[in-house]
């Protein structure tokens, strides 16, 4: 299975060889050609797994990457990563065939459109095949980054920078909170292995981590999914090329959180938190989406939200399907697996549909140079093809027959009629409002998708309002649209191969504890005279009526106020969180070293103080103490009184005076405790330190000359008074708290261990040697930095007057 | 014993002298008289170590001395430069 992994890391090698193809080659062919090989190879690759699979059969083949902290990359095929792997290299190789003739070999810098894009295709393929979590989260963050260099292909606009650093901010977000889920979900069950974790479900579900980790892995999904409210990226993305936003932004990349829920169904199905959310969130987003769809006027924001509206439903769908891992193997159980299976049905329908639809886009924007629908119309005579499918793909996102949305969208109808009579989690009271969300949502869906087709291929062509003459597309770039909307079509007639070959393993992947015979995954177009049908009806029937009147209530639906949008929160969120940590910043760092030296001075004395109250630290032993003799006494009085006059001074001359007493007074002490060596040096330093006060002394500037007594402030004298206070309350402490010998003993050898009498000196050079050396050496970066100061200063000072 | 007690006597009333000379670096009333104070009180600190080391029956600190003596002098010689001048160390002109 080797083979496998290399398939998968394909595009990163392939990556690599790109810059090198565009270097040499691009003036003769267009460097997407090569890159084309990759998806394709890729496809036909995995299209051999196809029969494997289908029969139950599944694969993995596991490289250790850093064996010691059980970290490896497992590839694991299976029907789920199968169906992913398929849409991503088939939309892929679509995508860059479509991005030959959509980029231009002149102006673009293909090398790089190239490298990002197949980044993010060997991403997306090591997400959907990974069993292991970290490697999961790897390539899930590869995808983030990959996706934010895309958007901002076109770096040089500020609207592709913002757009990009949104998309960014929000999804590592969202993967931060995963990881986090991620490494709760290892805890718990203590593997990195997804197969390992859904054997382990009852561990993991009786856990007190369930809850948090689902909330933490949920986020995730949600932001990469652009589900409500993180779905505000997703519109701003589309400031990328059109062939990004059609592989990315609608089939490949929004579906990782989709992915993602589907995984973790297993694991977390079936408990009410779930379920409640998923759904909740996923139908919120459905009409969220389709409301806010209808008031764009630009048709790229509006397939964003499309995008967005039917990832809710996806969503929806697979959090009801969750539904049958708490019902299990039986009847009623069956029926929510249907919603799953319905699930991954539209995932793969839209896929195509909004791929194509996509394309279609960038061929109006690339034909006519506009893509707002104010002034687009008419175009149906001039582009007959790409309206053609402009019409398949807007019908099937519309849910109507003979596309495959209409399939989908019965089955979704179906799937929230079932749910609002399931009767647990509290769902006999609010379950009702499930199909009327859904039923609504689809109403604005299909006004929507009028709204798209007729507004831009309808009415009356207005030449002047284009600033080119509008002709066909070149058949290269409606090659791969064509293959989308043939496959829609395709799709609705041969439903149940696909659901067959793909759908239905990827299903056993999702809910591998249900055994679904294959009878009840049969997709019909025709099941009778029943709800679903009269609920589409009536979608064809309000819908039509409110696209028929639409001048009435569209400008006012439109003028929806600035203030309420999510994407002003999200703005003024970040703006506010600037200011606030501005201001927070520029309060404590006021510039002032005062203010810092009471921060330290504060922290020390809280935290001493503070563990030594917390852990009865203090306790005073004077047992072994010496006797104080009166003339000790009567040197710290004068060590006292020194002190306090170089506090109290008036001038410096006096406070420089009184600390030279105080160093003298030092030395003494050093004589009375039998240091001669300390003593020594002591008096030495205390001169020279003396003198070079008052080398500092003469150099102060002018101004500050005036000699004056330093200013009082209470906090000064509190601060320092208890610093003081923490300093001799642990002096005390320590001493009374001596728990072993010191170990003078061995020192006191010195002469027959070093050949020396004086015990402090053969410990300096001798016993403890190294250390004197450092000093040594700090003495000298001292004396070099005070030569290098000065010598600066002087030669600057020379500069300054020579000019 | 007697000899102790005379040794701690003198300790004791050197240390008196030497509060008496900072009552003087603290007060006196211009900087001659603070700088003439720290001079006395490095000659009394000589005394005292003099005093100890005897008291101690020890002769290590007797270099001590020797630099208190050295030290003390070109202490107050900078510091009597410094104020008649205004400088420590002048340049060569």
């Amino acid at each position: 299975m080797i083979t496998l992994y290399l398939f998968i890391f394909l595009p990163f090698i392939f990556a690599c060889i790109v810059p090198l193809l565009y270097k040499y080659l691009n003036r003769q062919v267009h460097t997407g050609w090569f890159v084309l090989v990759v998806p394709l190879s890729i496809l036909i690759y995995l299209l051999t797994f196809i029969p494997a699979v289908a029969s139950g059969e599944t694969f993995e083949y596991t490289f250790s990457w850093i064996p010691s902290l059980g970290i490896h990359i497992t590839s694991y095929v299976d029907g789920l990563g199968l169906l992913f792997g398929l849409l991503i290299s088939g939309v892929g190789a679509l995508v860059i065939l479509y991005s030959i003739f959509y980029m231009s070999k002149v102006r673009e810098a293909l090398h790089n459109f190239y490298i990002y894009l197949l980044m993010f295709m060997g991403a997306m393929l090591g997400l959907v095949f990974s069993d292991h979590l970290l490697a999961f989260y790897g390539f899930w963050e590869l995808t983030s980054v990959s996706s934010f260099l895309l958007i901002s292909y076109w770096y040089e606009r500020k609207s592709s920078r913002q757009g990009a650093m949104k998309s960014m901010l929000i999804t590592v977000f969202g993967g931060f909170g995963m990881l986090a889920g991620f490494i709760m979900l290892i805890m718990m069950a203590d593997t990195y292995s997804i197969r390992e974790l859904i054997a382990n479900m009852d561990v993991i579900q009786g856990h007190s981590l369930f809850i948090p980790a689902m909330l933490c892995i949920l986020l995730g999904a949600f932001t990469k999914s652009a589900q409500f409210p993180f779905s505000i990226w997703l519109p701003d993305a589309m400031e990328a090329p059109t062939p990004v936003s059609s592989y990315l932004h609608s089939a490949t990349m929004v579906k990782a959180g989709i992915y993602l829920v589907a995984r973790m169904t297993p694991i977390f199905g079936g408990s009410p938190v779930w379920f409640w959310i998923v759904s909740g969130v996923g139908i919120i987003t459905l009409l969220y989406g389709s409301l806010t769809a209808l008031r764009q006027t630009d048709l790229k924001p509006l397939l964003a939200y499309s995008t967005i509206s039917q990832l809710g439903l996806i969503m929806s769908l697979l959090g009801i399907g969750s539904l049958a891992v708490y019902f299990g193997p039986g009847e009623s159980g069956t029926v929510f697996t249907v919603a799953t299976f319905a699930a991954l049905f539209h995932l793969f329908n839209h896929s195509t549909f909004k791929g194509s639809l996509f394309m279609v886009v960038g061929i109006i924007d690339h034909e006519t140079g506009r893509r707002d629908i104010r002034y687009l119309g008419g175009l149906m005579h001039v582009m007959p093809i790409t309206f053609t499918i402009a019409l398949v793909g807007g019908l099937s996102m519309a849910g109507l027959p003979p596309f495959n949305g209409f399939l989908s969208k019965e089955m979704f109808f179906a799937a929230v009629l079932d749910v609002s009579k399931a009767g647990i989690f509290g769902l006999n009271s609010i379950g009702a409002l499930f199909p009327v969300i859904a039923w609504v949502a689809s109403i604005f869906t299909f006004v929507y998708c009028m709204i798209f087709v007729l507004k831009t291929f309808g009415g009356k062509y207005h030449p002047e309002r284009l600033n080119r003459k509008v002709h066909e597309a070149p058949i290269g770039m409606l090659i791969a649209p064509m293959v989308l909307g043939l496959l829609v079509v395709l799709v609705f007639f041969f439903p149940n191969v696909l659901g067959k070959y793909i759908l239905a393993p990827a299903l056993t992947a999702v809910l591998p504890m249900m055994t679904v015979s294959s009878y009840d995954l049969k997709i019909s177009a025709w099941h009778g005279i029943n709800y679903e049908l009269l609920m589409t009806l009536g979608v064809i029937l309000l819908g039509g009526l409110l696209y028929m009147a639409k001048k009435r209530w569209l400008p006012t639906a439109r003028k929806f106020p600035q203030g309420w949008t999510l994407n002003h929160f999200f703005n003024e969120g970040l703006l506010s969180a600037e200011r606030w940590s501005a201001s927070l910043t520029n309060r404590y760092m006021t510039g002032s070293l005062r203010h810092y030296l009471l921060y330290i001075f504060v922290f020390f004395v809280l935290l001493l103080l503070g563990s030594l109250l917390w852990f009865h630290g203090i306790r005073f032993d004077f047992s072994d103490n010496a006797m104080i003799n009166i003339f000790d006494a009567g040197l710290v009085i004068c060590m006292v009184i020194s002190a306090l006059t170089v506090l109290l001074a008036a001038n410096r001359i006096v406070a420089i005076v009184a600390l030279g007493a105080l160093g003298y007074m030092v030395s003494m002490f050093f004589v009375i405790f039998r240091a001669p060596d300390l003593a020594l040096t002591q008096m030495v330093v205390e001169t020279v330190t003396t003198v070079l006060f008052l080398l500092c002394f003469y150099h102060l500037p002018k101004l500050k000359r005036t000699i004056e007594r330093i200013s009082f402030k209470w906090t000064n004298l509190v601060v320092s008074i208890a610093v003081g206070l923490t300093v001799t309350v642990l002096g005390l402490s320590a001493n009374g708290h001596k728990l072993f010998e010191p170990i003078t003993s061995f020192f006191e050898n010195s002469y027959k261990l070093a050949g020396a009498k004086n015990i402090v000196n053969a410990i300096l050079v001798d016993f403890r040697g190294f250390d004197t050396m450092l000093e040594i050496s700090v003495l000298t970066i001292a004396g070099l930095g005070v030569y290098v100061l000065i010598r600066q200063r002087s030669k600057r000072g020379k500069e300054h007057e020579a000019e | 014993m007697i000899f102790d007690t005379l040794m701690i006597i003198a300790l004791c009333l050197l240390v008196l002298a030497i509060m008496a000379n900072l009552y003087r670096v603290v007060k006196g009333p211009s900087s001659a008289d603070r700088v003439q104070a720290l001079d006395s009180v490095g000659i009394n600190i000589i005394a005292s170590i003099a005093v100890f080391s005897v008291f101690l029956h020890t002769h290590a600190f007797f270099d001590l001395i020797l630099l208190i003596g050295i030290l003390s002098f070109i202490g107050t010689t900078a510091f009597a430069k410094f104020l008649e001048r205004g400088v420590v160390i002048e340049r060569k002109r």
